[in-house]
């Protein structure tokens, strides 16, 4: 058998036009459909060729090739960190005006000054919304068990700078050796008060602030004998002890007869942290205006 | 089948030589440009006193501040209504002439008509007339065509670079920011501004000029709806020009139409089209082939007209041998539109005259809406924005009414009270003040904070709410 070797196809040169619109066909066909010879908009390619010598420029004066530590830096040197961190310097050196005068004020002058005050409330309150909110809410209204700082009752004080000392050493935070302390007696758990009695002074205590309510002798007997040493014979709390005013419209756990009753017999026990140790002394004196100026303040 | 002619999926513009003409319609078209140039580039420079703390321009938009000026009308950001109900009253306007007159803002003011008709006037200068102009162009790169053409670019970019200037003018205080064209101390801002509208300008009046009429104003696409046909336009008389044909002197009219075939109307059209073919979206209703016909028809010593602005509705009855009926002006279309304009032009004017120094906002606070007191009274807080639009300091008392024996805290720095709320001129106070009161839980009761200028018997109020419990 003499081997059949493949002619090559003859390339057809004569070129195919398409009858119906007159442009030339590619040649290509599939099922008797031919692809037109329509090249792109030449404004489209250079478009296209702009676009890839613009990359290419990019690829190079910016930060573009991944090294194991990091990125390259780019001939221009432009990094979105440089910026931020021109745009924090910049920041700071405009804080920097106010905050030298504002660590040398007192909070008297602060209160005084209008410059200075906004600046101290704008910087509290953001840092009030970053730290205090979670617990005191972003309106600082409080929760049940966390205090309402809006309003005007203080357990442990609301001149600046009682609210300052609080914000420093916290409540019963154990870390902080300042820290403030205050300890009610649970006097149903431990023992101390039987049933009845708690529900005797559970009404004379309702009495102190709700004038339509008569409490009886005996309620007052216990709670002259049991309360009275740290929220005062008129259960008007001292806030030196940290004693809560008994005689005002305002309730931190509830002023209804079941939660005083639970107050009474288990005892609360709120917990606030010490913040020195996470806030700089600016910022906490920033709150303090801020926490001040929300309506409450003394 | 086959087909011949190459698909051809955009024209090339053909470029347009209008040739000069003479006649009552350009010179309207002449009047008008220079008093809207003139309004245009001088504006900014008139003086208008506005006492100390404001500036003295008379058209002015501070964006910097804010503010936008208008001879005695000073409009404040939340006054931006104004400008919307100024635009609202311009495009009705608009709508309205345009069912009278058809497309005569095309046609007499539009700007880009008015810089087209100036940069055409300047290569008429430079280069002569039409024919000249034609020749020149089409003709070979000789010296003459060289420094002619360069001259007329050159006259172009100093009218596109004034043009610009003079935009910039108006958000800027004209004297000082020409003479800091001198200093060489312009902005970054002002400069781009400046090429950017220069670069459009000259492209637009100098090259896109009829195209921008035809492809790229949305108004000639939707103006056909606001024409009827009792709307002027621009009518070639069919009846009286047909049969067309060259005319020899001395020869008869008998038996044949009064239109010579002279082409003087498609000559001296700015948008290349022959009127003759009827009414076309790309007539702008400048007039200039009515005059260029009408000096042709007094040539010859005919009666003027041929073409002239008139109704499709005449047209159709002429062309039928009906005596054409008279104009129809009060037709429902204009109607509709007079009313409207009537009443927006009211309500604006209200707006105008109502417009007060003195104006104040209440947002009452959302966290918390209350807070309840140790005595067991409420507390709301609210924040007070005071609008003092005149030109000098004031001092404002703030009362609160609505509930009784409330107490109005002021929350600022030292020792401010609501009695004495200070202001400084032609700006916004900002005050967060608390409403304390013994008042029962109930619900939200009404409450109208009061504001007085006790020295010029200026006041304002608000009504807000005071809230005591949790809906």
């Amino acid at each position: 058998m003499t081997k059949n070797k493949t002619q090559p196809k003859k390339v057809n040169n004569k070129k195919d036009v398409d009858q119906v619109s007159g442009i030339e066909t590619t040649g290509h066909e599939w099922d008797g459909l031919k692809e037109l010879n329509n090249p792109l908009p030449r404004w489209w390619l250079w478009v296209w060729f702009a676009t890839i010598v613009w990359s290419l420029f990019y690829f190079v004066a910016y930060p573009a090739w991944p090294t194991l530590s990091g990125a390259t830096e780019g001939t221009s040197g432009y990094t979105q960190y440089k910026e931020l961190k021109a745009s924090q310097n910049e920041i700071e050196k405009r804080q920097a005006v106010y905050l030298e005068r504002f660590e040398n004020a007192s909070f008297e002058e602060i209160l005084a000054d209008e410059a200075l005050y906004k600046f101290a409330s704008a910087g509290g309150r953001t840092a009030f919304m970053d730290n205090c909110a979670t617990c005191h809410g972003t309106g600082a209204a409080g929760a049940e068990g966390y205090p309402n700082l809006q309003d005007d009752d203080w357990i442990w004080g609301g001149t600046i700078e009682d609210i300052y000392t609080t914000l420093k050493h916290g409540i019963r935070w154990d870390e902080d050796e300042d820290t403030r302390v205050s300890m009610m007696p649970a006097y149903g758990k431990d023992g101390v008060l039987t049933r009845d009695e708690i529900k005797s002074v559970v009404k004379y205590v309702m009495s102190l602030s709700d004038k339509s309510i008569h409490a009886d002798e005996a309620g007052m007997t216990i709670f002259m004998e049991n309360c009275a040493a740290c929220h005062g014979e008129d259960g008007k709390g001292i806030p030196e002890m940290g004693a809560p005013n008994l005689a005002d419209a305002i309730w931190l756990y509830g002023g209804d007869k079941h939660s005083i009753y639970e107050t009474v017999y288990y005892a609360r026990a709120g917990v606030m942290p010490a913040w020195q140790h996470r806030l700089d002394e600016n910022t906490l004196r920033q709150i303090s205006v801020y926490v001040h100026e929300l309506g409450g303040g003394e | 089948m086959s087909v011949d002619n190459q698909i051809q999926f955009f024209e090339k513009q053909e470029r347009i030589y209008p040739k000069r003409v003479t006649g009552k319609f350009r010179n309207l078209k002449w009047i008008i440009m220079i008093i809207t140039l003139g309004i245009y580039y001088l504006t900014p420079f008139i003086r208008w006193d506005r006492g100390p703390n404001a500036p003295d321009q008379a058209v002015l938009i501070d964006l910097e501040r804010a503010r936008a000026y208008w001879f005695w009308i000073e409009i404040w950001p939340q006054e931006v209504y104004i400008l919307t109900g100024i635009l609202i009253l311009a495009a009705i306007a608009l709508f309205f002439v345009t069912s009278l007159f058809g497309r005569v803002w095309c046609g007499y003011f539009c700007f880009q008509t008015v810089w087209t008709d100036l940069f055409v006037w300047v290569e008429r200068i430079v280069q002569g007339d039409r024919v000249k102009r034609k020749r020149l162009r089409e003709g070979p790169w000789t010296f003459e065509k060289t420094y002619k053409l360069a001259i007329t670019h050159l006259i172009w970019l100093a009218i596109a670079w004034w043009t610009a200037g003079s935009f910039v003018l108006y958000f800027n205080d004209a004297p000082t920011l020409v003479m800091s064209f001198f200093k060489f101390d312009v902005s970054p801002t002002v400069l781009g501004f400046m090429f950017g509208l220069t670069f459009s300008t000259y492209l637009m009046a100098g090259f896109a000029r009829e195209q921008v009429c035809t492809f790229m104003c949305p108004y000639a696409r939707f103006q056909s709806a606001m024409f009827d046909k009792d709307t002027l336009i621009i009518a070639y008389d069919e009846t009286r020009g047909e049969e067309r044909g060259k005319h020899k002197k001395g020869d008869t009219w008998e038996g044949r139409g009064h239109c010579v075939d002279c082409t003087a109307c498609v000559q001296v059209c700015p948008m290349g089209i022959d009127i003759r073919d009827g009414l076309q979206m790309e007539c702008i209703a400048c007039g200039l082939c009515v005059d260029a016909c009408n000096n042709i028809m007094d040539k010859l010593d005919l009666p003027q007209g041929l073409i002239r602005y008139d109704t499709e509705n005449r047209m159709d009855e002429l062309r039928v041998g009906k005596e054409p009926s008279k104009l129809h002006i009060m037709r429902p279309r204009t109607i509709y539109y007079t009313c409207i304009l009537t009443v927006v032009g009211s309500l604006m004017l209200l707006a105008l005259l109502s417009r007060a120094p003195l104006d104040m906002s209440v947002l009452h606070d959302r966290n918390p809406l209350f807070v309840k007191l140790s005595d067991g009274s409420f507390r709301n807080g609210y924040d007070v924005k005071i609008l003092n639009k005149t030109h000098e300091d004031k001092t404002y008392a703030l009362t609160v009414h609505g509930i009784e024996g409330a107490e109005v805290i002021v929350k600022s720095a030292g020792d401010v009270k609501a009695e004495k709320l200070f202001v400084p001129a032609d700006s916004v106070g900002s005050y967060h003040i608390l409403i304390k009161a013994d008042v029962d839980a109930g619900p939200r009761r009404p409450v109208t904070l009061k504001l007085e200028d006790y020295a010029s018997d200026i006041e304002d109020s608000y009504e807000s709410i005071f809230v005591t419990q949790r809906d």
